[in-house]
C-alpha cells in the first residue's frame, strides 16, 4: 500500500482555513519559513480512503480475539467515546477558572475517592500519563519521603522480581536508584530467602506485580510486606495486573504503600494502536504530603486545585493528567458499581479455563491455580519439532487471533503468556482452544505451516534485522530508498513482543 | 451485566473444566490475610442511559470554549480540528489495538506512525521523531536525558520563557537524573543569547521556546548558536502549528526539536490526552527514548514496517534502556498526522498567517499597553492591564468572555498582565468583543 506522501499531489488540499480579510503581519527574515514542509496534499475523499484502508490492515479488540498477556485487552464501551466528546469535557481548557471546571474537578475528585478504595489506600494523584511515568512517579516519592526523614542518602537501592515487566528496572535507573534483583522460586512466589538476604538498610524498597507476570498470586505477600516494612523500606506496587483482583484483594492490604493503576488496562482505556493510557498512583497517608502537585481537593460542596503542597516532588506532566481518560474510566467504573469484582472474577475464570484445556498441549512451568492470565511454554515443540513461540504466535494469525505476549517473563523459555480478559465469551475461549490444539498437532504434522505463517495477513514475515540495520524511519521522498533491491529475510527477534 | 457473555451454565461447565466446585476456589492462592472481606464501597451501577445524564450533568457544570468566547493558551490552544480526525480516531482497529508488537497484524498504525514521524521531520527539519512522548512537558525531561549521555555533561539550561510547567516537569525529573538545572532570565521578553552562551558552559544543553511563552519569536538562530557554541545540545520546544510560517528548528541549528501537540490534532480537552513530539538530527537517533517505526521488507520482498531499533528499550534493554516508556500517546499523534495531512503545506501556512494576522489586529482592538513593546509574535501576546489580572478575568467573565491567562501566577511582577492567545476560530468580530468587554470591565 502505497505511503500518503506517495498519493500526493501539489495543489490538492483537503482544508479549508479562514482568512477574515485580514493581512497578516510579516515574519522577520531569518525566522521565517524558507521552504514548505512536505506534508500530504491530498483532498478529502482520498484522506478518508486513505485511513479507511489503513485501518483494516490493522487488528484491533472490535476485529477479534487478543489475548496480549500482561495487556488487558478488553473490550472497550461505546458509551465511553460518546461521554468524552460532550463539549463541556473535550472543549475545556485546562486554565479555565476553578468556578468554572467544577464538574472536572468532581469527576476527577470522584475518581481519585473510587481507586483508594479499590487500592485500599488514602490517597491519589491522577497526573501520571502512564503505568511506566506512575513507576517513575512512585519511586520519586519514595525519594522525597526518604529524604525528609533524613534516610536519602543512605537508601540508594530498590529490589524487583526476576519476572518484573521491564519497565520496572527502567524506572529504577530513570529514577537515580540502584537495582537489586530477586529470584523466582519454584511454585512462582518470591524467593524469601534470596529476599531476605538483600533487603538491608540501604533499601529504599519493592516493586512488584502482583499477581505477577506468571500470572500468580504471591502466597508469601504478607511475610514480604513485613521484611521490607521491619527493615524501614516502602513496597511498590506495579498495578498491571489488578484486573485480577478488584474486590478481591486491595493492594493496601497486602501491604503495599504506593500503587499505579493502568487506567487503559484495568478500566478500560482503549488502548489506541500504543496509547494512551493513564498511570494514577495512590499512596497511604504518610506519602500523601510528596505527591505531585497540583492536587484536586474537595472544600465543603466545591472542588479545587490546591498547589501548596511544599514537600511535593514538582510536577511529572502538564496540568492534572490525561483527563479523557478519566472521563472514559470514571464512566467505566460507574457502569459497574461494587460488581467490579464480578469483572475479576470472571477475568480469572476465563484464564484458568483455557489454561485447564490447554496444559496437555503446551508446557505449564508453574503447576498452580492462574488469576487473570496465565504462562505456558513452547519448550517442547521447540525441542522436538523445531517449533518456536515466535511460529505459535504467527500461525495463530492465521486463524484469525492476535497472539499472545511471547518471550515474556524472561524466566520461562519460550514463553506465550495469555490474557483473555473477562470480555470473552465461552463460544470464542472454545474456538481459540482448538486453535491452539490444532497448531500443537500440527507443530508435529506439518511444521512448515508454522514456520511460513502467516500467510493470510496483509505481510509476511518481515525482517526486523534489516529494519534496524537501515534504520530508515521517515519516508525520503525523492531519496526514498528502494529496500526491496537490498538482500534480506525474514529475520524476526526471538525477543519479548507484548506486555 | 453488560460486559460480560458467562451465562450460569457457562460458568458451571467452566468451572468444571477446571475441576474447582466454585468461583471463589480459584482464589485459593490468595492468603485468607489478604482477602478482601466485603463489597467495594462503590455507588451503585448506573444503566447506560442514567451514566449518560450523569455524565451530561458534570459535563454541564463546565464552562468550555463552546460556551464561553476564550482567548486562553498558555501551553493548550482552541485550534479547529478537522471532522476527518474524529472519523479515522473512531475506527475501532485504531482505536481499539495496542502496540505493534505484532507487525503482520498492525500495518495499519505501523505505517500511519511511520508517516507521523515523516510529518514531524517534515515540519522541523530533523531526521529521525519517535511515535510520541506523552505530552510537551515531559519531552522536554525526555531530550535532557538524551543530551547528557550524548554530551556527558550533567548540567541543563531552560530559558525563562520557556512555558513554566514544562520547567517543572524537567526539574522534578532532574533529580534523578542527576542534572543541575541552570535557568536563564529573559531581557524584555526575550532570551538573550550571550546570557545563555554564559550559562551554557559545561552544559548538556539548553532548552528555548519558539514562540516563547508571551508569544514572543525569540532569535532562535542565536540562541541555537550559543548552545552549540558552549558545546551544549540546541533544544527548542515549538509549537507544530507555527511550523508553516515559522523556520523549522532543523534548519537553524536545533539538535533536537520537541513540544506539544494539542495544536494539531487535539481538542483542548482539560489537558489530554494529548501526544509531545521529539525529533533530533541523526546522530542521536539510537539514544532516543520511545517507540521509533521502520521500514522493511518481508518474506515476499514487499514493503512492510516494523518496531525498530529496540535495543534502546526497557523490554529489551531493561534497567540499561534508555527510556522506562511504553505505552504513548499514538491515537493523539495519529490525530496530528490526520490534522496535518487535512491542512497540508499551504493549510499549514495559513492557518499560521491567520493566527498572525488576528493577533495583530487584537492588538489594535483591545489597545492596551504591550508589556514587551515592538516584539513580534505569533499568536499570542501580553498586555497590561490597570488593575489585576484576575479582577478583569473575573468580570469580563461576567460578561461571558474569557480574555486570558493572568500569567502573574508564573512570572513575578505580572500581576497586572493579560496573555491574550487567538486561534483562527475566534473571528474579528469576536475579537471586537473581546476589546468592547475590556473597555466596559476598564481593563
Amino acid at each position: 500500500m502505497e505511503l500518503i506522501y506517495e498519493k500526493s499531489k501539489p495543489g490538492r488540499r483537503a482544508s479549508t482555513v479562514p482568512q477574515y480579510g485580514l493581512q497578516p503581519p510579516e515574519v522577520p527574515e531569518n525566522l521565517r519559513r524558507a521552504e514548505p514542509p512536505r506534508l500530504p496534499e491530498l483532498a478529502e475523499p482520498e484522506l478518508v480512503r486513505h485511513f479507511t484502508e489503513l485501518s483494516t490492515r490493522n487488528f484491533g479488540i472490535d476485529t477479534g480475539f487478543y489475548p496480549l498477556g500482561s495487556c488487558t485487552m478488553k473490550h472497550n464501551p461505546r458509551v465511553n467515546e460518546r461521554v468524552v466528546m460532550l463539549p463541556g469535557f473535550k472543549d475545556l481548557h485546562p486554565h479555565q477558572e476553578e468556578e468554572a471546571a467544577q464538574g472536572a474537578l468532581e469527576l476527577m475528585w470522584r475518581l481519585q475517592e473510587i481507586l483508594q478504595e479499590v487500592a485500599g489506600l488514602d490517597a491519589c494523584s491522577l497526573q501520571p500519563a502512564a503505568g511506566s511515568q506512575g513507576e517513575l512517579t512512585g519511586l520519586m516519592l519514595m525519594r522525597a519521603y526518604f529524604d525528609d526523614i533524613g534516610e536519602g542518602e543512605q537508601r540508594d537501592t530498590i529490589i524487583t522480581a526476576d519476572t518484573a515487566h521491564g519497565t520496572n528496572p527502567a524506572s529504577v535507573t530513570m529514577a537515580g536508584y540502584k537495582l537489586e534483583k530477586v529470584a523466582t522460586d519454584a511454585r512462582g512466589n518470591l524467593d524469601v530467602d534470596d529476599l531476605r538476604a538483600k533487603v538491608n538498610e540501604r533499601t529504599a524498597g519493592l516493586m512488584l506485580t502482583n499477581p505477577s507476570t506468571l500470572g500468580l498470586f504471591d502466597e508469601n505477600i504478607e511475610e514480604v510486606a513485613k521484611i521490607f516494612h521491619d527493615a524501614g523500606s516502602l513496597l511498590y506496587y506495579d498495578g498491571a495486573n489488578l484486573n485480577a483482583v478488584c474486590g478481591i484483594s486491595r493492594p493496601g492490604d497486602m501491604g503495599f504503600d504506593i500503587v499505579h493503576i493502568n487506567l487503559h488496562k484495568t478500566f478500560s482505556q482503549p488502548h489506541g494502536g500504543g496509547g494512551p493510557g493513564g498511570g494514577p498512583i495512590v499512596v497511604r497517608e504518610k506519602l500523601e504530603p510528596f505527591l505531585p502537585v497540583p492536587a484536586v481537593v474537595k472544600n465543603g460542596v466545591s472542588f479545587r486545585l490546591d498547589h501548596d503542597r511544599p514537600k511535593s516532588i514538582g510536577k511529572v506532566r502538564g496540568f492534572t493528567g490525561p483527563f479523557g481518560v478519566f472521563v472514559r474510566s470514571y464512566a467505566y467504573i460507574r457502569s459497574y458499581g461494587p460488581a467490579l469484582r464480578e469483572m475479576s472474577e470472571t477475568a480469572v475464570l476465563n484464564a484458568n479455563y483455557l489454561l485447564a484445556k490447554l496444559r496437555d498441549a503446551y508446557d505449564l512451568p508453574y503447576d498452580r491455580l492462574a488469576m487473570h492470565e496465565f504462562v505456558l511454554s513452547a519448550r517442547t515443540l521447540k525441542r522436538e519439532h523445531g517449533i518456536t513461540a515466535l511460529d505459535v504466535a504467527k500461525r495463530l494469525m492465521d486463524y484469525g487471533y492476535h497472539p499472545p505476549t511471547i518471550y515474556f517473563p524472561l524466566v520461562v523459555p519460550e514463553a506465550l503468556m495469555i490474557e483473555p480478559t473477562e470480555t470473552e465469551p465461552k463460544e470464542r475461549l472454545d474456538a481459540f482452544i482448538e486453535a491452539m490444539l490444532a497448531i500443537a498437532g500440527e507443530a508435529a504434522e506439518t511444521p512448515e505451516l508454522l514456520k511460513e505463517a502467516p500467510t493470510s495477513r496483509p505481510v509476511r514475515r518481515l525482517d526486523e534485522v534489516k529494519a534496524a540495520k537501515r534504520a530508515v524511519v521517515k519516508y525520503g521522498f525523492e531519496e526514498h530508498p528502494d529496500l526491496a533491491a537490498e538482500a534480506g529475510e525474514a529475520r524476526q527477534l526471538e525477543a519479548q513482543k507484548g506486555a | 451485566m453488560s460486559q460480560l457473555s458467562t451465562t450460569d451454565s457457562d460458568r458451571e461447565e467452566m468451572l468444571a473444566a477446571i475441576g474447582v466446585s466454585s468461583v471463589d476456589e480459584l482464589f485459593r492462592d490468595i492468603p485468607a490475610g489478604v482477602r478482601f472481606d466485603r463489597a467495594l464501597d462503590l455507588e451503585p451501577a448506573l444503566s447506560e442511559p442514567e451514566l449518560v445524564r450523569h455524565l451530561e450533568e458534570l459535563a454541564a457544570k463546565n464552562v468550555d470554549t463552546t460556551r464561553e468566547l476564550s482567548f486562553l493558551g498558555m501551553g493548550i490552544y482552541d485550534h479547529y480540528v478537522p471532522a476527518v480526525v474524529d472519523t479515522v480516531l473512531q475506527r475501532g482497529e485504531f482505536l481499539t489495538a495496542y502496540t505493534p508488537y505484532q507487525p503482520e497484524m498492525s500495518q495499519g498504525v505501523l505505517q500511519a506512525i511511520f508517516e507521523y514521524q515523516t510529518a514531524i521531520c517534515e515540519l522541523t527539519a530533523m531526521d529521525v521523531s519517535n511515535a510520541s512522548g506523552y505530552d510537551g512537558t515531559t519531552v522536554a525531561a525526555d531530550a535532557c536525558l538524551v543530551a547528557k549521555h550524548a554530551t556527558g555533561r550533567a548540567k541543563v539550561v531552560l530559558a525563562e520563557t520557556v512555558n513554566p510547567q514544562v520547567r517543572q516537569v524537567v526539574k522534578t525529573y532532574a533529580i534523578g537524573f542527576g542534572l543541575e538545572v541552570v535557568e536563564v532570565p529573559h531581557a524584555s521578553g526575550l532570551t538573550d543569547p550571550a546570557a545563555v552562551r554564559a550559562a551554557a558552559e559545561d552544559a548538556a544543553a539548553v532548552i528555548f521556546q519558539q514562540p516563547n511563552v508571551f508569544g514572543i519569536l525569540e532569535n532562535a538562530p542565536e540562541l541555537a548558536a550559543a548552545a552549540k557554541d558552549a558545546g551544549a545540545l540546541a533544544i527548542a520546544h515549538i509549537d507544530p502549528i507555527s511550523l508553516g510560517v515559522l523556520e523549522a528548528p532543523g534548519n537553524y541549528g536545533a539538535d533536537l526539536a520537541i513540544g506539544e501537540g494539542q495544536s494539531a490534532g487535539n481538542y483542548q480537552s482539560y489537558a489530554g490526552p494529548h501526544y509531545g513530539f521529539l525529533a533530533s538530527k541523526a546522530e542521536y537517533t539510537r539514544r532516543l527514548p520511545g517507540r521509533i517505526i521502520g521500514e522493511t521488507t518481508d518474506l515476499n520482498g514487499d514493503r512492510g514496517y516494523v518496531l525498530t531499533l529496540q535495543t534502546r528499550e526497557q523490554h529489551i534493554r531493561r534497567e540499561k534502556a534508555t527510556s522506562n516508556m511504553t505505552t504513548n500517546q499514538t491515537l493523539l499523534a495519529l490525530a496530528g498526522l490526520v490534522h496535518l495531512s487535512w491542512l497540508g503545506p499551504q493549510g499549514l501556512r495559513e492557518v499560521g498567517e491567520t493566527c498572525m494576522a488576528l493577533g495583530a489586529y487584537a492588538k489594535e482592538r483591545v489597545d492596551l499597553p504591550l508589556v514587551f513593546p515592538d516584539r513580534p509574535t505569533f499568536k499570542e501576546f501580553a498586555v497590561r492591564l490597570n488593575r489585576p489580572a484576575r479582577d478583569v478575568i473575573r468580570d469580563a467573565r461576567a460578561l461571558g468572555v474569557h480574555p486570558g491567562y493572568a500569567i502573574g501566577r508564573d512570572y513575578e511582577d505580572m500581576d497586572d498582565v493579560l496573555l491574550v492567545a487567538v486561534t483562527e476560530r475566534r473571528s474579528p468580530a469576536d475579537i471586537d468583543r473581546l476589546a468592547h468587554v475590556l473597555h466596559e470591565v476598564r481593563a
